[in-house]
């Protein structure tokens, strides 16, 4: 019986597998009896090409192929020995529970998402109703730098939507209103539109997107970080210290923000109105003027105002989950962000009912 | 018998955009040699390291590594020569988000056409080499510091490299796993025949690695030599140094 002899070149390196691999695939489809393979030639070969060898021989081996290594150097020896390939262990199969194991070990963990939820949200409350009366919490300076962040800096990107928004529930209601006679009707249409809805709600989302993302990332940097571990040893509560100020600038700025989109809103709508609906500006506003009632303006203020909890309790919730390291902020600060605009957007519909069917109240 | 040099730094000036911090640098790595790099905190040891990996462009000056000039690379030759570098930053940079066995992954799934097959075998092997072999499936942030460092040192050696860089290794570990961190880049250079570039300022490991020692005072050389050598040369700021 023959042996057949395979012939190593002079690299047996990472930069050489494809062609071994090649030369090797012959050997399964010709399944000889015997393979010898020559390492004469073989002056340079490295950790790969040492793995590559002695598994491509297990694998002829397992073919029933029986394979021998000739004229070995003591340094080939030396590195063949030193990157012999592991048996890798396989992970053991996940058991799988049955079905209402699966969805009470979901309830469970989620219900405890809640109670820590619960749980941070009574503090952070308490710490923020103390700080109303403990002027030394309040920390009037940072109340105003969070204010400027998420207010001020927020009024381009608020106006420009909010202008938008105007012109276009405008422009689409126009072509409607327009076949009735009742242009003027459009003004009625936006300012309703606008006061107890889309502003607090485009404001609310900007704002989640902006700010409450800021919030979250900030916070979980810094628990990733262990400052928050650094001023819970200095004895300092990091949710007064941190949040409470940040839930005072929201407050304010975001119902702030709402009704400075309302008016934007509304004078977006007054173009389409006076441009294309050929309506004077005056009698546009006159109408706008009539048509809006305490109760849609006070709505949409409460709204806004929820909304401010809301991203501030969710930003504060995610940020302080955070774990491990730029990834865990990454992940946190998505989860804020998708959570915030979720929970502004179930509210809002909430709210809408009960203030729709509540009936008037003003 | 002269000593083949892997890396050869010629009068080189160098810094941050208009911060210059090394002035006038010059020293040679020899084949199979540990050259640690020390001084004092802030004397420009990184700074130099980052030149020497091509992370700063000098000023001026020549820095011939593996016999090519790393100033004057394109960046696809300078990408090819660092294929030939390995480099364990001192936090070890693993990537976060995936895991140990990932990470040492790299550097064959980016620079070589293997299949998964025998790269999982590869990244198995070097993990047991470094002594983590239960850690392939571990998220980086699972790790302790020692570990973390030897998952790095797997993935800077993936790729079997000629010249190791290494950025204070023992920094920020105890003293039992400082000195096996030392140990296993003695084994490295022994098993593999790896030239080692280290960076540290750390008195004992220095002690059990050091074949030369190349000593930077405010961005200049005041010595290369011996540990011996060292302790005997006179030199003010060196004799502080090891004697504190």
């Amino acid at each position: 019986m023959n042996a057949t002899i395979h012939k190593l070149p002079e690299r047996v390196t990472y930069q050489e597998i494809s062609q071994l691999e090649k030369a090797f695939r012959s050997f399964f489809t010709n399944h000889p009896s015997e393979l010898v393979i020559d390492f004469q030639d073989v002056h340079i070969m490295d950790s790969t090409g040492a793995v590559f060898i002695q598994t491509t021989a297990k694998r002829l081996r397992d073919e029933h192929i029986s394979v021998r290594f000739v004229n070995l150097s003591e340094t080939v020896v030396h590195t063949l020995k030193l990157f012999t390939p592991l048996q890798i262990a396989e992970q053991p199969p996940k058991s799988r529970d049955n079905l209402f194991a699966r969805i009470g070990e979901k309830t469970y963990v989620w219900l405890n998402y809640f109670a820590d939820a619960l749980f941070l949200f009574a503090n952070i409350f308490y710490w923020a109703l103390i700080a109303f009366f403990k002027k030394k919490l309040r920390r009037r300076s940072e109340v105003i730098n969070q204010g400027i962040q998420i207010g001020v800096n927020a009024l381009p990107i608020v106006a420009l939507i909010a202008f938008l928004i105007g012109f276009v529930l405008a422009l689409q209601s126009a072509a409607q209103l327009r076949q009735f006679g009742a242009n003027i009707y459009v003004a009625d249409l936006v300012a309703v539109a606008m006061v107890s809805e889309m502003a607090p709600l485009i404001t609310a989302i900007l704002v989640a997107g902006r700010s409450g993302s800021a919030i979250t990332a900030e916070i979980a940097t810094m628990k990733v970080s262990e400052e928050i571990d650094a001023l819970t040893v200095m004895g300092v509560d990091p949710l007064p210290y941190l949040i409470v100020p940040k839930l005072y600038a929201l407050i304010i700025a975001l119902p702030l923000l709402t009704v400075f989109a309302n008016v934007i809103g509304i004078i977006g709508g007054a173009v389409i109105g006076v441009t294309y609906l050929d309506l004077a500006p005056l009698p546009f506003f006159n109408e706008v003027i009539s048509a809006l009632r305490y109760k849609e303006i006070f709505t949409g203020i409460f709204k806004s105002f929820t909304f401010a909890l809301i991203i501030l309790l969710t930003a504060t919730y995610f940020g302080f989950k955070a774990k491990g390291g730029a990834e865990g902020v990454g992940k946190v600060t998505t989860g804020s962000v998708v959570a915030s605009i979720f929970f502004v957007i179930v509210a809002d519909s909430i709210l809408g009912l009960i203030f729709y069917f509540g009936g008037p109240v003003f | 018998m002269t000593r083949k040099t892997l890396l050869s730094v010629e009068n080189l000036t160098g810094g941050y955009q208009d911060k210059t911090i090394l002035n006038d640098i010059s020293f040679h790595v020899f084949d199979g040699e540990i050259l640690v790099i020390l001084g004092t905190s802030g004397c420009g040891k990184t700074t130099l390291l980052k030149h020497l990996i091509g992370l700063l462009n000098p000023f001026s000056g020549n820095i011939r590594l593996l016999g090519q000039n790393l100033p004057e690379l394109t960046d696809i030759e300078r990408s090819l020569l660092m294929r030939k570098i390995g480099v364990l930053f001192q936090n070890g940079a693993l990537l976060n988000s995936i895991s140990v066995a990932d990470n040492v992954a790299i550097p064959y799934e980016q620079h070589t056409n293997l299949n998964s097959e025998l790269i999982r075998n590869l990244v198995q092997v070097k993990l047991n080499l470094v002594g983590l072999p239960k850690a392939a499936n571990l998220l980086p942030s699972q790790l302790s510091g020692g570990m973390r460092k030897r998952a790095a040192l797997a993935r800077a050696i993936a790729l079997d490299p000629q010249i190791l860089f290494a950025d204070e290794p023992a920094a920020g570990l105890d003293p039992v796993t400082a000195a096996a961190l030392d140990r296993l880049l003695l084994d490295l250079r022994k098993l593999l025949g790896m030239t080692l570039v280290v960076v540290t300022h750390e008195l004992e490991s220095i002690r059990r690695i050091a074949d030369r020692i190349l000593f930077l005072d405010q961005g200049t050389v005041l010595f290369v030599g011996s540990l011996e050598e060292a302790r005997k040369c006179g030199i003010e700021a060196v004799h502080r140094f090891f004697n504190p």
